[in-house]
């Protein structure tokens, strides 16, 4: 009996195993093709290594052998939610470059644009973070509305997602007649529905439970890993390119910049869903005092750039876009590199999911609101 | 009373007698049993297509859509095409897996829910057996389902389906403890546990109203945990698709993965039986207390059709909760069992034993 | 501070780099083995206070690779464009910032795969999009007949 008893073996002693288990690439969580590879100890998760490069289509490699208004067709496939944002980057670059300015109804034009291309983004990203955390429905609601904005967006532009409207030196075809009306009717409407997510999510008690103090991510932390974007601002990081370094229409309005202190899920959360008003907001001193004009410049034939270095950065839906253009005075780039948000804000997952759950990792990529071939390109 | 009328007892009475007078007497039974059980495989099979039917057409309104609406009319042929395509499809078994295990979990889990629903009275005279022990027997029985869950867990051979089992598991066992709880808070209002008895005492008004204060609480703790147990609804953690494949019924294809999803289905249509019998009064139309004309006017609808409608609208709720609220992360689940629903039951049924001592009800 | 100033205060404390105005911001070319130091300083100085990178690039040039850094200051709100040449293009080696800053981890992940340049110090060197034995594609020198279409 007593050497039964002298054996008592505590928890401490027992060895639970390490095991390994891959996300994705194929997934329903991981917003496009990434591969999670994760050591995980019974439902605790120990570390994440992200492996990326299924999407990844040599954009850079490309954009040396293209003319300038051809890479501006390529960045539509980068980030696809954003793709009027990063269309403006690299127009904008190269008008700097050639040291020419845009007429102002172009300006408006193009941060119209944005705008209502980033509530689309955060919409879908409200939709499908909705259907990761399990309230399924959430998903039909978000696109039923972003389907209007998509409208207004086809009669412009032809294309739904990938508008390639943004040329340089200024927008393809003038906007629509209806434009501004159908712009004025979306944002009644969707004034009134927005709150209806609110109440859906954002204050449903197992929401809260599931995302407040989840991930914390430090303003230390988001500086370091250059977290930029809604994720960053949620971290005290105040980072809105839109603020520091106004572009196109920027300049001729107001808008608040919603910074977070926590860090949190939550508060990532929150940021995006406050970003939707001020969207809404900055569309409405807008779309009434479009100026009149020339909706494009008359450009040479072959857009040639003086030689040099030239850095643009705009602010997509997902953080800071940033091209940088490298030309020696041919018609094609000599290198192009593409700052992607999504690249810096994917490698802090490993740093603030451990110690956390599998399904924290999963509400954790909700809010991150990544898009994977932004990160590949 | 008018919905004497609907009794099934005259039916069942005469059956009884045709076979004694004519057939030996074992013989009859034999017969009578297979009669019983053809009967309720071919309503367990009809129930629970309609059920996922259904669900397809809720889930559908709440997402302001129409579902299911091309095969047949109004798409009520859907799940039956379903099922013969279940029924066509490669039954693909890995090699590697514990082959006596992988094939009796699924036998396991859809034989639950037939012995639960041998108890359930449907109507006055129509219930199969008739326990003095009847609730005892339904919390008994429907605790051997977890063997199920757990043995398709392990037999997989897969380290998801294995998780998922395990969490599962956790989640039902946990879970039975807050139903097991509820009834028998109502137990003690009623004073017996045989169903048809508590179905009687009904008569003068149902006991969600009769028990108010702790009935309410155990009507309410009954339905949150009934969801968990089905593993239904913002507890579905165990088979969420955005989480790690589906769960502990990964590998199962075929009829097989038939079973587990036609098993959750009538689980839930034991749960919401379960809630209706001892918290809606069964068959027992809408009496109020002494108001005879009111009385015979409900007593119309017969007592098959207020089971129905009552057991529907309890399905309706659990699918509600489904479609609107997220899922709860596995510790939450389990959190919310032990630290909140459980001393919330133990403290409804000192509750509800006091009140009966005293006479404060109705 | 100003370009001008930044301009001023890098040329005096660092003869040996070359610092100019580029076309949009200061640049400044440092020698790479003195790099290191040079960016331990820029961070943790608190008159340059450089401690978000913004981009980390590397460029293929006939002679040697060169690696563009894009800083920027949060609390000065100034900006500063860091360049370094490898040796040769043989064997590129650099030392890494990742010890300075963190997310220079991956971008430099992101330069061994696409140039070919490897870190030293860096505490998991890894390619991250292409497999281990592709070639260096951003390189100019890159020939591949099944996958890239010369005209």
């Amino acid at each position: 009996m007593g050497a039964i008893i002298e054996k008592i073996i505590t928890t401490d002693e027992i060895k639970t195993d390490e095991y390994l288990v891959n996300i994705g690439p194929q997934h329903p969580s991981t917003h496009g093709v990434l591969r999670l590879l994760t050591k995980l100890e019974g439902e605790i998760v120990h570390n994440v290594e992200p492996h990326i490069g299924y999407i990844h289509s040599g954009i850079e490699k490309m954009t040396e052998a293209l003319s300038y208004p051809q890479i501006v067709h390529l960045t539509d496939r980068m980030d696809y939610f954003s793709s009027s944002m990063n269309n403006e980057a690299v127009c904008l670059c190269v008008e700097n470059a050639l040291q020419i300015e845009v007429p102002e109804r172009v300006k408006y034009i193009r941060t119209i644009f944005s705008e209502l291309q980033r509530l689309a983004s955060h919409q879908l990203w409200w939709c499908a973070s909705g259907m990761d955390l399990g309230a399924l429905t959430a998903f039909f609601y978000g696109l039923r509305d972003r389907e209007d904005i998509l409208d207004i967006l086809e009669e412009t532009c032809g294309a739904r997602l990938t508008l390639n409207y943004i040329v340089p030196g200024g927008v393809m075809f003038d906007i629509h007649p209806n434009f501004q009306k159908n712009v004025k009717a979306f944002i009644t409407k969707f004034r009134k529905k927005l709150p209806e997510y609110d109440k859906l999510l954002t204050d449903n008690i197992i929401f809260q439970n599931r995302t407040k103090g989840v991930g914390v991510l430090s303003r230390e932390d988001a500086i370091a890993f250059g977290v930029t974007g809604p994720t960053g601002r949620a971290s005290g990081f105040s980072c809105d390119v839109r603020k520091h370094h106004p572009y196109s229409a920027y300049p001729y309005i107001k808008f608040d910049e919603k910074l977070g202190t926590d860090g949190d899920s939550f508060m990532r959360w929150k940021v995006r869903m406050n970003e939707m008003w001020e969207s809404m907001n900055i569309i409405e001193q807008l779309i009434d005092n479009i100026p009149e004009g020339d909706f494009a410049l008359k450009m040479k034939g072959v857009i040639k750039l003086p030689e040099g270095e030239f850095y643009q950065r705009v602010e997509s839906a997902r953080g800071e876009f940033g091209v940088y253009i490298v030309s020696d005075g041919k018609k094609n780039p000599y290198r192009v590199k593409f700052r992607s948000p999504g690249f810096s804000n994917l490698f802090t997952i490993n740093h603030i999911t451990k110690g956390w759950k599998i399904a924290d990792l999963v509400a954790i990529m909700a809010t991150f609101d990544l898009v994977i071939p932004d990160i590949d390109r | 009373m008018a919905f004497e009328k609907y009794d099934f007892t005259p039916i069942t009475q005469s059956i009884h007698q045709a076979l004694i007078e004519n057939i030996s007497p074992l013989l009859a039974t034999v017969i009578e049993w297979t009669i019983i059980g053809v009967l309720y495989l071919l309503f367990i099979a009809l129930f629970g297509l309609l059920l996922v039917y259904a669900e397809r057409k809720v889930c559908a309104a709440f997402q302001q859509r129409l579902g299911p609406m091309r095969v047949g009319p109004w798409g009520l042929l859907q799940t039956i095409a379903d099922f013969i395509k279940l029924l066509m499809k490669e039954l693909i078994t890995p090699k590697s897996i514990d082959k006596f295990l992988y094939n009796l979990a699924p036998f396991i889990v859809i034989i639950v829910p037939f012995l639960t629903i041998s108890v359930i009275p449907f109507a006055p005279g129509l219930q199969a057996l008739d326990f003095d022990i009847g609730i005892f027997f339904v919390t008994a029985v429907s605790s051997i389902g977890v063997i199920g869950v757990l043995l398709a867990g392990w037999a997989s051979n897969n380290k998801y389906s294995l998780i998922g089992g395990m969490r599962s598991g956790a989640q039902i066992v946990s879970y039975e403890l807050s139903v097991g709880m509820s009834l028998i808070t109502m137990v003690i209002l009623a004073g017996t546990m045989q169903v048809s008895e508590i179905v009687e005492l009904q008569r003068g008004g149902w006991f969600l109203f009769k028990g108010h204060i702790p009935a309410f609480i155990a009507f309410t703790v009954f339905v949150i945990a009934g969801t968990a147990e089905t593993n239904r609804g913002p507890f579905d953690l165990a088979e969420a698709e955005s989480e790690l494949t589906a769960g502990f019924h990964t590998e199962y294809s075929g009829i097989k993965f038939a079973f587990f999803f036609l098993a959750e289905y009538i689980n839930l249509f034991i749960v919401a039986a379960m809630a209706t019998i001892v918290f809606l009064g069964g068959w027992m139309p809408f009496h109020f207390g002494d108001w005879t004309t009111f009385n015979n006017a409900m007593d119309f609808i017969p007592g098959l059709v207020w089971f129905f409608m009552k057991v529907f609208g309890i399905i309706f709720l659990i699918m509600w909760f489904k479609w609107t609220f997220p899922r709860l992360r596995i510790d939450q689940i389990l959190t919310l069992e032990w630290k909140y629903l459980l001393p919330i039951n133990l403290f409804n049924i000192l509750l509800m034993a006091t009140m009966v001592l005293l006479g404060w009800h109705w | 501070m100003t370009n001008e100033q930044l301009i001023e205060q890098l040329s005096s404390a660092y003869p040996d780099a070359v610092v100019k105005q580029g076309s949009q911001y200061p640049e400044i070319l440092i020698p790479h083995d003195k790099m290191h130091t040079f960016m331990q300083k820029l961070k943790s100085d608190s008159a340059f206070a450089f401690d978000y990178l913004v981009c980390q690039s590397g460029v293929d040039y006939p002679a040697f690779i060169q690696v563009v850094y894009h800083l920027e200051s949060t609390t000065h709100k100034h900006f500063l464009v860091v360049k370094t040449n490898t040796a040769d293009r043989e064997t590129p080696a650099l030392d890494t910032v990742a010890d300075i800053w963190p997310t220079a981890e991956f971008h430099e992940d992101e330069i061994f795969d696409l140039l070919g340049i490897t870190f030293n110090n860096h505490p998991h060197l890894r390619r991250l999009f292409l497999d281990e034995n592709w070639g260096f594609p951003l390189r100019k020198d890159y020939k591949d007949d099944i996958h890239v279409v010369e005209r």
